[in-house]
C-alpha cells in the first residue's frame, strides 16, 4: 500500500519533471550552447582569458547568432590540468546544461579525459589549444584549430641548418610536451644535416639555469633548442642565457613560439632579442584581418598586452562551430558536424588554414620569428619566413 | 678546473639569494616560534612593490628596494597587530592554518590587481653588466647578491649578539614572562623582530627575483624551499641557515650540472641525510 502510494507520488513527480524539461527545451530551442572550458582562474589564468577574448571577439564581428540560432556560451573553470575535473564538468556542461558543443581546453590530459564522452553526448569537440598529436586519434568526434608541437617544432631543424647552425644541444622540460618537441627536433635537425649533440631534459619546476648554461657551454654547441613551459621557467632560461654570456659568444637560441608567447615579451624584453622561434600565431602578424581581430580581441581581453596565441585558437574555434550550427540547422547531430567542416578551408587571423579531412587537426603556415622591437618600441614577434601547409607530422603515417 | 670554479660561483649566489629570503623565516620560527607559512607572501610583496617602483615609475633599483622593503613591513605591521599576535602562543596547527590562509589572499588579491604574468625587476647597467672574473663571466647582478647576503648575514649577527635589542630579543624568547617582569616591553620587541624579518623577506624578494621570477604563486611555489632551508639550518640560527643555504644551493646545481634528468632528487636527499643525521638542523638549539 505504502510502495503503491510512493510509486504513484515519484510517477507523477517524474511526469511533472519531464513535462517541465519538455518546456524548458521548446522555449529555448533558438539558443544554442555552446560549453567552454578553459582555465579562467589560478596559474593558468591568462590563457583562459586569451579563450574568451577569442570566443567574445568572434561573436563580436560575426553577431550573437548564427542562421537564426542564438549562440550562448558557457564557461567553466578548470584551473590546472586534472582530468577528472574536466569529465566531470563537461558531463556537466552535457547533461544539466545541454550544450550542442564544447570548446577550450588548455591541457592534453583534460582533452584526453573528455572525448571517451562525446560519442554518448552527441557533441562534438573543438580544441582551441591541447597541443599533443594523439587527442585526434581518441574520438572522431574532435576537431583541432590550435598547433601541435611537432607541427610548430618541424620547420625549424631546416631554418637552422640553412642559418649554419648544425651543433645543438636540446634542452627541455621533462613532460609531455616536451619530450615531443625534443623528439620532433631531433628527427627534423637530422634530416635537415645537423646534430643533437646532447638532450638535456630538466624537470618542470627549474628556475635556476646557470648549470644547464655551463653544460651547454662544454657540449661545444653552436646551437640551442629549448621547449619550456611559458612563465617562471621561460623568462629564468633566456635570461640565463644572455647572463652567463652565451649569447654573446654567438651561440644561436632557438625555440617554439610557446617560449615568446607576446605576453611575455615585455618580461623577457633585451634577453630575449634576436631569439628565433617557430609557431602558428604572432599577434603581430601583417594582414587586415589579423588588425581587426587584435582590435576585437584586445577590446575583450582589457588590456593588449595580454593577448597571445590562445585567442586565435578560439576564435577560430568559434568559426568551426558556426559551421557546425549552419550545416547541422541548429539540431544536435555530432556526426553530421564533424563531418560538415572536414576540408574546411579559410583566412584565419594567422593566414590561410584548412582542416585536414583525415585527421580533423587544423593544416596551417608555420612561421620564423625573431624576437625584435617594432616602430612603437614595443617587443614583437616579427615573422621572417613561413612554411606554407603544415599538417602535424606527428600524425602523418 | 674553470667548469669547478664556475659551479662554485653560481652555486654561491644561489645560496646567497636563499639564504637573504629565508634568514627572516628562520628568525621567526626560532626566535618567535611561529611558524609563518606567509614569508614567502611577503618576499613577493616586495618584489611587486619594487617591479612597479622601477619599472612602471621609472624610479631605479636601489630606490625599489628601499621602496619594497618599507611598503612590505607597512603591509605586515597591521597584520602583525591584528592576526600574529593572537597565534604567539598557539600550537602550530593554528599558526600553519593562518598563515596559509594569509599567503592564499595575498596570492589572489595580487592575480587580481597584477594579473598573473611574471614581473621584472629592471636592473641598473652596472648590475645588469657581465663581469669578467678571468675565468668565466658572470652577471654583476650575482655579486651583488652574494655580497649582500654576507651583509645580511653580519649585520644581523651583530644585532643579536651584540646590541642591547638582541639582548632584550633573546630575553624575551628565552622567558617571556620574566623579561616582562623586568621591564622589557615584550611586544614591541615581537613587532619590532617581526617586521625586521619581513623588512628582509622582501629584501631578498627583489634581489632574489632573477632566480626566482615574481609572480602570484611564487609564495606557494617557493615555501617548500623555503621552509626546507630554515629545517635544515636549524630554526633561529644566522650561521646554521647561511650554511644550509650555501650547502643546499651547492648540491641543487652540482647535480642540474652533472645529471639534470634527477632534477631535485640530489637536494632532497642531502635534505633527508642533513635531518637525520641533526633532527634540529645544523646548529638548531635545543629547546
Amino acid at each position: 500500500m505504502t510502495k503503491g502510494f510512493l510509486n504513484r507520488w515519484l510517477s507523477a513527480g517524474a511526469l511533472a519533471l519531464a513535462g517541465a524539461l519538455t518546456l524548458g527545451a521548446s522555449a529555448m530551442a533558438d539558443t544554442i550552447k555552446v560549453g567552454i572550458i578553459g582555465p579562467f582562474s589560478g596559474p593558468f589564468a591568462l590563457q583562459g582569458k586569451n579563450f574568451q577574448a577569442g570566443a567574445e571577439a568572434w561573436l563580436a564581428q560575426n553577431g550573437k547568432s548564427v542562421a537564426g540560432h542564438d549562440i550562448e556560451l558557457v564557461y567553466r573553470d578548470l584551473p590546472t590540468a586534472n582530468p577528472q575535473q574536466a569529465r566531470a564538468l563537461a558531463q556537466e556542461l552535457i547533461v544539466r546544461d545541454k550544450v550542442q558543443y564544447l570548446g577550450g581546453v588548455y591541457f592534453t590530459p583534460d582533452a584526453m579525459a573528455i572525448t571517451p564522452l562525446l560519442k554518448q553526448g552527441n557533441v562534438p569537440l573543438v580544441i582551441f589549444n591541447a597541443a599533443t598529436s594523439a587527442i585526434m586519434t581518441s574520438s572522431p568526434l574532435v576537431v583541432r584549430t590550435s598547433f601541435t608541437t611537432a607541427q610548430t617544432t618541424t620547420p625549424l631543424g631546416k631554418a637552422a641548418v640553412e642559418r649554419g647552425v648544425k651543433k645543438f644541444v636540446s634542452v627541455v622540460s621533462d613532460y609531455g610536451p616536451g619530450v615531443d618537441a625534443e623528439g620532433a627536433f631531433k628527427k627534423a635537425i637530422e634530416a635537415a644535416g645537423g646534430e643533437v649533440k646532447e638532450s638535456i631534459r630538466i624537470p618542470l619546476n627549474t628556475t635556476e639555469f646557470s648549470p644547464i648554461m655551463q653544460r651547454i657551454r662544454d657540449a661545444g654547441a653552436e646551437g640551442v633548442f629549448a621547449f619550456l613551459p611559458s612563465g617562471p621557467p621561460t623568462l629564468g632560461f633566456v635570461k640565463a642565457f644572455s647572463d652567463t654570456g652565451l649569447k654573446k659568444a654567438g651561440v644561436k637560441l632557438f625555440a617554439t613560439g610557446d617560449l615568446t608567447q607576446e605576453s611575455d615579451l615585455p618580461a623577457l624584453g633585451e634577453a630575449a632579442s634576436g631569439m628565433i622561434t617557430s609557431f602558428h600565431y604572432a599577434v603581430s602578424h601583417e594582414s587586415e584581418i589579423n588588425k581587426r581581430f587584435v582590435a576585437a580581441a584586445e577590446k575583450a581581453i582589457g588590456a593588449p598586452d595580454l593577448l597571445s596565441f590562445p585567442a586565435v585558437g578560439a576564435y577560430d574555434g568559434m568559426f568551426v562551430i558556426s559551421k557546425m550550427i549552419a550545416a547541422t540547422a541548429g539540431k544536435q547531430d555530432a556526426e553530421k558536424a564533424v563531418e560538415a567542416v572536414k576540408g574546411l578551408g579559410w583566412e584565419s587571423p594567422r593566414g590561410p588554414v584548412k582542416i585536414d579531412p583525415e585527421t580533423r587537426h587544423i593544416t596551417q603556415t608555420i612561421y620564423l620569428r625573431e624576437v625584435t622591437k617594432d616602430a612603437q618600441g614595443r617587443w614583437i614577434n616579427k615573422e621572417i619566413a613561413s612554411v606554407p601547409d603544415q599538417k602535424d607530422p606527428g600524425l602523418a603515417k | 678546473m674553470q667548469t669547478a670554479l664556475s659551479i662554485a660561483m653560481d652555486a654561491l649566489a644561489y645560496g646567497m639569494a636563499l639564504f637573504i629570503i629565508c634568514i627572516g623565516l628562520s628568525l621567526t620560527m626560532g626566535l618567535m616560534r611561529v611558524v609563518n607559512l606567509a614569508h614567502g607572501a611577503f618576499a613577493m610583496i616586495g618584489g611587486y612593490i619594487a617591479s612597479y617602483a622601477a619599472r612602471d615609475l621609472g624610479l631605479g633599483y636601489a630606490f625599489g628596494i628601499v621602496l619594497a622593503m618599507i611598503g612590505t613591513v607597512i603591509v605586515a605591521v597591521p597584520l602583525e597587530r591584528l592576526l600574529y599576535r593572537r597565534i604567539y602562543d598557539r600550537s602550530e596547527l593554528s599558526q600553519v592554518l593562518m598563515t596559509i590562509g594569509i599567503t592564499f589572499c595575498v596570492i589572489g588579491i595580487t592575480n587580481y590587481f597584477f594579473g598573473p604574468t611574471l614581473k621584472t625587476i629592471p636592473l641598473p647597467a652596472e648590475l645588469a653588466r657581465s663581469v669578467d672574473l678571468g675565468f668565466r663571466s658572470i652577471a654583476g647582478h650575482r655579486l651583488f647578491v652574494i655580497a649582500s647576503g654576507l651583509v645580511v648575514a653580519g649585520g644581523l649577527w651583530v644585532l643579536i649578539e651584540r646590541t642591547g635589542f638582541g639582548i632584550h630579543l633573546r630575553a624575551a624568547v628565552e622567558n617571556a614572562p620574566m623579561a616582562r617582569a623586568l621591564g622589557i616591553r615584550t611586544e614591541i620587541i615581537y613587532a619590532a623582530s617581526f617586521a625586521l624579518a619581513i623588512g628582509l623577506a622582501a629584501f631578498g624578494g627583489v634581489v632574489g627575483a632573477e632566480f626566482l621570477p615574481i609572480e602570484p604563486y611564487y609564495a606557494l611555489r617557493y615555501m617548500v624551499t623555503f621552509l626546507v632551508v630554515v629545517s635544515v639550518g636549524g630554526a633561529g640560527s644566522i650561521t646554521g641557515a647561511l650554511a644550509a643555504c650555501l650547502l643546499l644551493g651547492a648540491i641543487d646545481v652540482t647535480g642540474r650540472y652533472l645529471v639534470p634528468d634527477f632534477g631535485n632528487f640530489f637536494f632532497y636527499l642531502a635534505v633527508i641525510l642533513v635531518v637525520c643525521a641533526f633532527p634540529r638542523g645544523l646548529m638548531g638549539r635545543a629547546q
